[in-house]
């Protein structure tokens, strides 16, 4: 008889929570051995504590957050690694439509291009200005450590706008996004479905770029596994790998949409109606005043390696803490951002599923135009295209000259 | 030696008022007097700079922890750098702090003597805090259930022609005899009775 796992994870109430949400309902874990028992979180931070206290073995984690907590940027910070990730994308930009009306006059683009959606935005912070506004807009984001801190931050320093002294960047937790729109404490966000729709669909906002209009095929979410745990119950780890994976899949095919998003809606998971999941998991977007837009590979839970945890994804993650000023650059730290990704662990648990297992642990971002096949173990493997609005490549062997060249 | 230090400022943040009230009154009767209460923490870093808190206590279960957590990060609005509890090595501690329900921040470069009597005092009355619910909570539930027993005899009664006393002993050995409780047993049967009830004008 096969072992059995009891394995208690974390999570915060996001359309990203997918994968390890239908990982338990949907039979996957039982299927490896894994009891999985989901915990719902109000905060990223009580997420870490409980981990750092035994409570949770792994968690949905802000994919920065681990390499913070290996750092030693956090506080309560036990050593985390990232064994696999939760899929790609997943993020849009909502402004208040007093901002959206702005950016019209100095013509926003309908098909919200980070580029265009950028050059209007600066224009109409410049016109505010002549106008004689002082309080600078405020965006606000989910945490510090968290892609969208840094996909906003990218996309407005790549718009000519510096996010330290032209916009106040704020935080607030993703379910009291669309409220503080509503409330004007904040004139726009970045954040995780389904917190935009719930915004353009009361009417309180309008998307004006996404994630994966900024940097296509970025990552967002990891599975953050205490290191300790996972050094002490290998086998474990391995067989919740094999069925995060194979929830993956299954989140991935469109024809399971409808369901996972009847299982999202639950009230021990988002607890928000089910249309409001089926606008990510599609990637047509509701983008306000009743428009609706398609956006390609706005969420990935599966294809094109999206659970892949690349090295060059975290460094990607650590170059921006430096450019943001939140950690000093050095050959260690750098190490330890990319030595907090796992590759090797995903390899070795995935390997008996016979899925398509990339033969490098890193790659360079945003090379690649068009779809591309790639080298692989297991089943052939199509990626891209990934590229940055900026046309900007990441290449990770060349980490010091990115840093001094985003250097202010 | 300095001869007795200024007393600590302490901010409480929590949404639930009655157990922010309760740590408050702990903490006053232990003789901490530069008390600051807060609610929600809209202008929170307002506040922060009025009361220039050496601890911070706020509840593990507020979303806006990550907020707070930020502020602290960006130093702007807190201008001495602020930490998780007071010592990292003390893993009992914030392990008991976890458990009950509650955080702490201390600002750096305080002595671990004088903030973990502030940090054991919301970890007891936190923990005293979550008794009471539950006990609320119990004598809520015992209540309903007698409710639940009394409307299930009433049914009996009514359709059967039962006395009370054997109306409650049929509930009771049926519940015994399904391993159940007795209330959950007259749950059914009044659930049972709805649906078969004739509809109501």
């Amino acid at each position: 008889m096969r072992k059995s796992h009891e394995i208690v994870a974390g999570f915060m109430p996001l359309l990203d929570s997918a994968i390890l949400v239908a990982a338990k309902e949907m039979g996957f874990a039982q299927a490896e051995g894994v009891e999985l028992i989901l915990v719902r979180e109000t905060s990223w931070a009580s997420i870490r504590d409980r981990m750092a206290v035994g409570h949770f073995q792994v968690a949905h984690q802000l994919a920065p957050m681990p390499i913070a907590a290996n750092l030693g940027l956090t506080p309560l910070a036990a050593k985390t690694i990232a064994p696999i990730a939760l899929g790609l994308g997943g993020n849009a930009v909502t402004v208040s439509n007093d901002v959206w009306a702005r950016m019209c006059d100095c013509g926003a683009p309908a098909d919200l291009d980070a580029g265009a959606a950028g050059r209007a935005l600066r224009a109409a912070l410049t016109a505010r200005a002549r106008e004689g506004a002082r309080e600078p807009l405020k965006l606000a984001v989910v945490h510090p450590f968290s892609g969208h801190n840094y996909e906003l931050r990218y996309w407005l320093a790549g718009s000519g706008i510096d996010p330290d002294r032209d916009i106040e960047i704020v935080f607030v937790p993703p379910p009291l996004m669309a409220d503080a729109l509503t409330a004007e404490t904040i004139d726009g966000y970045c954040v995780g479905e389904p917190w935009s729709t719930a915004a353009t669909l009361a009417g309180a906002g309008r998307i004006a770029t996404v994630k994966a209009a900024i940097w296509r095929s970025s990552p967002e979410k990891v599975l953050g596994a205490a290191a300790a745990w996972a050094e002490q119950e290998p086998e474990a780890l391995a067989a919740l790998l094999r069925a995060l994976c194979r929830a993956a899949q299954w989140c991935g095919a469109a024809e399971n949409h409808h369901e996972l998003a009847a299982i999202l809606a639950g009230p021990d998971y988002i607890a928000r109606p089910a249309e409001w999941m089926l606008y990510g998991l599609s990637g047509t977007l509701a983008i306000g005043s009743g428009a609706t837009h398609r956006i390609e590979d706005f969420f990935v839970p599966f294809a094109k390696a999206a659970t892949f945890p690349w090295k060059s994804h975290a460094s990607w993650f650590y170059s921006q803490m430096v450019r943001w000023g939140q950690v000093a650059h050095s050959p260690e730290n750098a190490a330890i951002a990319r030595e907090t990704y796992r590759p090797d662990l995903y390899r070795s648990a995935l390997k008996p599923l016979g899925v398509a297992l990339p033969s490098a642990n890193a790659k360079v971002e945003g090379a690649l135009a068009a779809p591309t096949p790639v080298g692989s173990a297991g089943a052939s493997l199509v990626l891209g295209p990934d590229g940055f609005f900026d046309g900007a490549l990441f290449d990770p062997d060349k980490l010091d000259d990115y840093i001094a060249a985003q250097r202010r | 030696m300095p001869q007795r230090s200024i007393p600590l400022s302490i901010l409480i943040i929590d949404e639930n008022r009655l157990r922010a009230a309760v740590i408050e009154e702990g903490l006053r009767d232990a003789g901490y007097d530069r008390l600051t209460v807060v609610h929600d923490v809209v202008g929170i870093a307002r506040k922060i700079a009025e009361t220039s808190p050496d601890v911070i206590v706020i509840d593990l279960e507020n979303p806006n922890r990550d907020v707070l957590e930020s502020m602290f990060q960006l130093s702007r609005a807190v201008q001495r750098p602020i930490a998780m509890f007071v010592d990292r090595s003390d893993q009992a501690s914030i392990e008991a702090a976890v458990e009950a329900g509650v955080s702490a921040y201390v600002v750096d470069g305080l002595k671990r003597e004088r903030v973990k009597p502030i940090v054991d005092m919301a970890i007891s009355r936190f923990n005293a805090f979550a008794r009471m619910a539950r006990e609320l909570e119990e004598a809520r539930s015992q209540l309903e259930s007698r409710k639940l027993i009394d409307r299930a005899k009433g049914i009996l009664m009514a359709t059967r022609g039962l006395s009370e006393a054997d109306a409650y002993a049929l509930l009771r050995k049926t519940a015994m005899n399904q391993n159940r409780k007795i209330s959950e047993i007259a749950e059914s049967l009044i659930t049972a009775a709805g649906l078969l009830a004739p509809p109501e004008e």
